[in-house]
C-alpha cells in the first residue's frame, strides 16, 4: 500500500458505477449502482483487474472503504444503524452531488 | 509425517476440479517448476497457522492498552512484536467491537481471509449460503450462532473483496478482571474474530 492519490476523501458521497465486463472484477454486484459514502481512505494498490491476467497492475488505484445503508442496498433496513461496508477501487466510483 | 503416500491420488471418484488440480500439480512437478517437497512444505506451512495467533493478539490487546493502540494503528508491526509472522499477509485492519458496535466479516466474491493470523477459513465461511446471507441478513446469521443483538447496536458487515483483510477484536467478556493473558486467549474463538459470535463467557471455575 502506498499513500492515496485518488479523487475522494472521507465523508464524500459516492455512487458505484453500474458496469459489467468480463474479467477479475472486485466490485460485488449488489452494490453496483448504489450510493454510499467514503468511510476511510486506505491507499494505492496495484490494480487486481490487471494483475489477474499477468499484467503489471499499473496505474495503481486508490482503495476506499465505502459504507452503505441497508435501505439503499437491500430496500429494507436491518437494525436502524446497521451498515454494509465494501472495499472499492477509485475507478469504480463517481462523485454524488 | 509418513512420506509413503505423499502424492498418491485419493482412491474415490474425483470431481472435475480435483482432477484438474492434480493434473496441474503433476505437470508443474514434471516440468521442474516446483518439487513435491515444495508442495509438502507449503501444506505444512498452511496447517501450522491457526486462530491461536489471532487469539494471542486479542488477549494481549485486552490486557495492555498500549499494545492495543499499536495493534490497531499498525497490525503487522504488532504481530512482529509478539513473534507472529504476518509478512505474507495482505494489509490487514483490526475492527474493534464496542458495546454499541459489532463487526462481522465476509468475502462475498470468494473466501478472502487473514490466514496468517486465523489459519484456514472454516468451510461455512466459503459457502454460498454465508456469503449471501451475511450481507443480506447479518442479524439472522448471528442469531444462528447464538448471538442476539439489540436493535440499537450498530452492526457493520465488512465485505473484504479487495486488498484488505479484517480481524474482529471481540469485547472482553465480563468477569475476567485480573485474568492472565494465556487464559483470556482461550476465550477468543475463531468465530468471534470473524464476528459471528462473542468471545466465550468468562465463567467462574
Amino acid at each position: 500500500m502506498t499513500p492515496a492519490t485518488g479523487r475522494f476523501k472521507t465523508g464524500d458521497r459516492v455512487i458505484v458505477k453500474f458496469e459489467d465486463r468480463p474479467g477479475h472484477l472486485r466490485t460485488p454486484w449488489y452494490i453496483r449502482g448504489k450510493s454510499g459514502w467514503i468511510e476511510r481512505v486506505y491507499g494505492d494498490f496495484l490494480n487486481p483487474e490487471l494483475l489477474a491476467f499477468g499484467r503489471d497492475g499499473l496505474p495503481k488505484r486508490t482503495l476506499y472503504l465505502v459504507a452503505f445503508d441497508y435501505g439503499e442496498v437491500f430496500g429494507k433496513p436491518q437494525g436502524p444503524k446497521d451498515k454494509v461496508l465494501v472495499d472499492i477501487y477509485d475507478h469504480w466510483l463517481e462523485p454524488l452531488a | 509425517m509418513s512420506d509413503d503416500h505423499g502424492n498418491d491420488q485419493p482412491k474415490h471418484e474425483l470431481s472435475y476440479y480435483a482432477k484438474r488440480i492434480y493434473a496441474m500439480r503433476d505437470l508443474l512437478v514434471e516440468k521442474g517448476v516446483i518439487t513435491e517437497k515444495d508442495i509438502q512444505c507449503q501444506i505444512e506451512y498452511q496447517e501450522a497457522r491457526t486462530p491461536a495467533n489471532g487469539a494471542k493478539l486479542v488477549a494481549k490487546a485486552w490486557v495492555d492498552p498500549a499494545f492495543k493502540a499499536r495493534f490497531i494503528a499498525d497490525p503487522k508491526a504488532a504481530c512482529a512484536e509478539i513473534g507472529i509472522d504476518a509478512t505474507a499477509l495482505n494489509e490487514f485492519v483490526v475492527l474493534e467491537n464496542t458495546p454499541k458496535v459489532r463487526h462481522m466479516v465476509v468475502c462475498t466474491l470468494c473466501s478472502c481471509y487473514p490466514r496468517p493470523i486465523l489459519g484456514r477459513p472454516p468451510d461455512w465461511y466459503k459457502s454460498f449460503n454465508y456469503r449471501q446471507r451475511s450481507v443480506a441478513d447479518p442479524r439472522g446469521v448471528m442469531r444462528e450462532f447464538g448471538l442476539e443483538l439489540a436493535d440499537d447496536i450498530e452492526v457493520r458487515v465488512h465485505d473484504s473483496t479487495a486488498d484488505i483483510r479484517y480481524i474482529v477484536m471481540p469485547l472482553r467478556p465480563a468477569g475476567t478482571q485480573g485474568w492472565r493473558e494465556e487464559d483470556l486467549a482461550k476465550l477468543v474463538t475463531r468465530d468471534s474474530m470473524i464476528g459471528v459470535m462473542e468471545a466465550l463467557p468468562g465463567l467462574p471455575d
